[in-house]
């Protein structure tokens, strides 16, 4: 019996891991710079097919591609913004015209990267083995590399922590997501952080992506069902707070492993059951204001 | 050519309107019948657009619920149309979503923004997981056959159900009630402060929205002929209401009709033309039209009518 409830409790932990890391770049490109971005999966899907191709094809280790594949994707996310939504922001007349027009872009970033990944990688389902052995906790086994997925995850996610708290232009996201325009006045140049924002966003979900790879099939279609999860999570943590999301995501993932334990089928059922509650009794989430 | 001065004849419109609607209802006489399927899908989606927009346009609450209300209206036909006939399931299909509708709106209509959006989304979601789990451990079985029903009686069906919408919807937007509706969008609080009943306006404009909807699905359903949750409950079917509502221009009457018709017909030429390329390709459209088109059809219209009465002036 305790052995079932630390198997529960672990696998819960190492998928929240990974929920965390998803939902603190959505939070962040969402909370800072006010992208819903519904192509965020996309990114996610985008680094595993990348770690999956260097592994496959040139024998590349999947935790050295961390440093191919995290630059590559903060670079397309950067270039997005100061590109695609830097011009739609300028032009949008209100703040809620902007998040209407960008949410629209973001569906059609969706449609296009999800269709060259299917026309580059294909429909089928891929994966790979890597640090596959088992570890045994306390009696409760696992494959090494969702251990290492966990706490990369953490890692990455604490060092952006610190980054926000501790630098200046952490200070200066932390201004842009308050008031944007008194940001700028205050000498903030605000596309410039804006669009760091959202390439943070894009090299957290290719990170996860990677992670992803490590542990878990993969395939072209993938990203839609990341993408919800992590708004289940942002919206779980409360809007703009990364502590939120972060501890959302583990939230979210013991609560799957619990509701997987009793009946697989209803997993999914569940993280949406749980979200309309929540939304319902306190829709700005645990750490929301 | 004084185009801008006819059009705006008052006689001219209705009769204009009067004249397409005859075409339309005998095309079944002179068309083939792939024209008569792509039609159909036409008008599937401007009711689908149409009944979004009645409620969201105004009131700028972005509902991702459409897909819910489809797929009831489906799970509706593929349930009952064995036993009943095809007039009452269509009626019944309406009239469940309208049910959920109340229901969904009597809870959540208190949310607002980006919540409101994302726990409609979440509800499509919930519907099909656990019809889903009910198909795979309760009944055992996965997706239901739905009864055949002739194309040109589809055709028909859902010409009836789409002059309603429009009907109702013009209706619902030149009276009090659409006023009541403009108001809350401009400001819920002095909306309710004027003596407006805000929640039972939201929900009862809510709840009929979706029956256009539920009857769509029940009808459409019969063309599928094979159906399961995942078929019925797409959340595409969610998002691309807003895309064409958007895209068309919500600003007028005319815009939700006019994007739906337009994407419409565009999806079907690209998924004809470029089977492998047509959602990149969509994709690509979607992006350029949201850069370009930020007032959606509607302006590229206006634009196009002021240039041609500037250059009227000019000649004059």
């Amino acid at each position: 019996m305790i052995v079932t409830i630390l198997d529960v409790v672990i696998a819960g932990l190492l998928m929240g891991g990974i929920y965390a890391l998803i939902a603190v770049g959505l939070g962040l490109q969402y909370g800072v710079a006010r992208v819903l971005n519904i192509s965020h999966g996309e990114f996610i899907m985008l680094g595993a097919f990348a770690t999956w191709s260097l592994y496959t094809k040139l024998g590349i280790n999947p935790l050295v591609s961390l440093a191919i594949c995290g630059p590559v994707v903060f670079i397309i996310g950067f270039i997005l913004h100061r590109t695609l939504f830097t011009r739609l922001r300028t032009s949008s007349g209100s703040s809620t015209a902007y998040e209407g027009s960008s949410l629209l872009a973001s569906f059609g970033l969706l449609f296009i990267i999800q269709n060259i990944a299917l026309i580059v990688w294909g429909a089928d389902i891929r994966r790979y083995t890597y640090l596959a052995f088992p570890v045994n906790l306390g009696g409760a086994i696992f494959a090494a590399n969702r251990l290492v997925a966990l706490s990369f995850a953490i890692v990455v996610s604490l060092a952006f922590y610190l980054f926000l708290a501790r630098t200046r232009l952490g200070k200066a996201i932390r201004a842009a997501a308050q008031d944007p325009v008194t940001a700028a006045l205050m000498g903030v140049n605000i596309n410039q952080v804006l669009a760091l924002c959202f390439g943070f966003g894009a090299l957290m979900a290719g990170l996860a992506g990677l992670l992803i790879s490590m542990c878990y099939p993969i395939n072209a279609t993938m990203g839609l069902g990341y993408t919800v999860i992590a708004i289940i999570v942002v919206v779980l943590g409360g809007l703009g707070s990364v502590l939120g999301s972060f501890i959302g995501g583990f939230i979210l993932g013991l609560i799957g492993s619990i509701v997987t334990y009793l009946d697989p089928g209803l997993s999914l059922a569940a993280y949406y059951l749980i979200f309309i509650l929540l939304l319902l009794v306190r829709p700005t989430g645990i750490l929301g204001k | 050519m004084n185009i801008a001065g006819i059009i705006s004849k008052r006689s001219f419109l209705p009769g204009l309107l009067f004249l397409i609607l005859i075409l339309l209802s005998a095309l079944p006489l002179y068309a083939p019948t792939y024209t008569v399927i792509l039609l159909t899908a036409i008008l599937m989606y401007i009711i689908l657009t149409v009944s979004w927009a009645i409620f969201s346009g105004p009131t700028g609450y972005t509902s991702l619920a459409s897909a819910a209300f489809f797929g009831v209206g489906i799970y509706t036909s593929a349930i009952l149309g064995k036993s009943l006939p095809l007039p009452v399931v269509i009626g019944i299909g309406g009239l469940a979503s309208f049910m959920l509708a109340l229901l969904v709106g009597a809870v959540t209509l208190r949310l607002r923004g980006i919540y409101f959006a994302v726990f409609t989304f979440g509800l499509v979601e919930l519907i099909k997981r656990l019809l889903l789990w009910w198909e795979m451990t309760i009944t055992r079985t996965r997706g239901r056959f739905v009864i055949i029903v002739d194309n040109n009686t589809i055709y028909y069906v859902m010409l009836g159900i789409f002059v309603v919408t429009l009907l109702i919807a013009y209706f619902i937007r030149r009276s009090k009630f659409g006023l009541a509706l403009q108001s809350i969008g401009e400001d819920e609080e002095a909306a309710a402060h004027t003596g407006i009943n805000v929640t039972a306006i939201k929900i009862v404009t809510f709840a009929i929205s979706a029956v256009f909807v539920g009857a769509a699905g029940a009808i459409i359903a019969t063309r599928w002929t094979y159906i399961d949750p995942y078929i019925a409950f797409n959340p595409l079917l969610s998002f691309m209401p807003v895309l064409m509502a958007i895209l068309g221009g919500m600003g007028q009457f005319y815009g939700p009709i006019l994007g739906a018709a337009v994407f419409a017909y565009l999806e079907e030429i690209l998924i004809t033309r470029f089977p492998y390329y047509y959602m990149l390709l969509f994709g690509i459209i979607l992006v350029v039209a949201v850069l370009y088109l930020p007032n959606g059809l509607v302006g590229l219209v206006q634009k196009w009518r002021k240039g041609g009465l500037k250059r009227q002036n000019a000649n004059a």
